[in-house]
């Protein structure tokens, strides 16, 4: 059994998105999650529908979106304070050493973050790519285990079936109501959630597809 | 914001020109664009916090959707596609342009002293 969880990822809602029903499971057997969470999505498009975000006042509100979705999951949350859509041009090994740091004082037995390269977003690729980086400085006896996920359309393709394939249906009302705190982000994905007519089929199933799922690769240290 | 009033909005514009101002000036169609349709392609360009001093300062449009044109001595400054505006900390005048589901596909903002983070 896991002793404590580290989330490392980017924006406010990767977390409820990405890995909330996994999150959920591991609260559910008591075991401790911390999200280290990057940047406060400053530079996100979505302003809610109908906006009631500006580019000014966003990051106040995805703090507090944020801190709300992390009392749903049940989780204690750190800021790293990087800017969204910088991370990849900050210097990788400092951001590495950064998260060692918080990893060295937590001692976690599995970190979670996207996979580099395979992840979409560049900041999603860079803070993976860190976190990745971050662990493998440890000494291989003491690394915790690391599950990236790979979100980028051709990731099965390329790397194959993904080594855990979470089947989260018995915590997807968890998973939706921490989605649902992130308001000014979630109508979109929601809405086709939702949406019972106008809708392509193969999206709506594709979309409830992605919410009932999570999955994630075991990264393999080479040394 | 509210949708832009062209008289309020190039009253505001006035009271920038010939001063020493910050601008936040953005455009971008998403992180996900060419993920969610692999014809569309990932475009954006922010600048932050650039100081600069324009001569004139001029919103043009039709009612619902408008251009700015800043001048200053040795270039310009454009945005298209604005439709709404506020004001921020009571000094600061926001510009944006929203697609059909409120997100954010341009702004333009300018400030006497510089924008956060």
């Amino acid at each position: 059994m896991e002793k404590h969880v580290v989330i490392i990822y980017p924006h406010p809602d990767d977390e409820s998105f990405g890995a909330a029903g996994t999150i959920t499971q591991f609260r559910r057997q008591g075991i401790p999650v911390t999200y280290l969470c990057g940047t406060l999505g400053e530079m996100g498009r979505n302003m809610g529908h109908p906006p009631f975000a500006n580019r000014e006042t966003l990051p106040e509100i995805r703090k507090k979106e944020l801190r709300k979705a992390c009392e749903i999951l049940d989780i204690d949350l750190r800021l790293l304070g990087y800017r969204d859509k910088t991370i990849e041009f900050e210097d990788r090994r400092e951001v590495a050493l950064r998260l060692k740091e918080h990893l060295d004082a937590i001692q976690p037995t599995l970190v979670i973050t996207h996979y580099p390269d395979y992840a979409v977003h560049p900041d999603h690729n860079a803070y993976g790519a860190a976190a990745i980086e971050a662990v493998g400085m440890m000494a291989p006896d003491t690394r915790p285990e690391v599950w990236a996920q790979a979100i980028a359309n051709n990731h099965v393709d390329v790397l194959g079936k993904p080594d855990i394939v979470n089947d989260i249906e018995d915590v997807l009302d968890t998973k939706v109501k921490a989605i649902l705190a992130h308001r000014s982000q979630a109508s979109g994905i929601l809405d086709l959630y939702h949406s019972e007519d106008g809708m392509p089929v193969d999206v709506k199933e594709e979309t409830k597809r992605n919410l009932g799922q999570e999955s994630f690769y075991i990264w393999r240290y080479e040394n | 914001m509210e949708p832009i009033d062209m008289h309020r909005v190039q009253e505001i514009l006035d009271t920038f020109v010939n001063k020493d101002v910050y601008i936040h000036i953005e455009t971008t169609n998403g992180a996900y664009a060419s993920h969610f349709d692999h014809r569309a392609y990932n475009v954006g360009a922010y600048v932050r916090n650039a100081k600069v001093r324009f001569s004139r300062a001029k919103l043009v449009g039709n009612g619902n959707v408008y251009r700015a044109g800043l001048k200053m001595a040795d270039g310009w400054i454009y945005a298209e596609g604005l439709t709404d505006w506020t004001m921020h900390d009571d000094t600061k005048l926001l510009l944006a342009g929203h697609d059909r589901e409120g997100r954010l596909m341009v702004s333009l903002q300018i400030g006497t002293t510089p924008f956060d983070h």
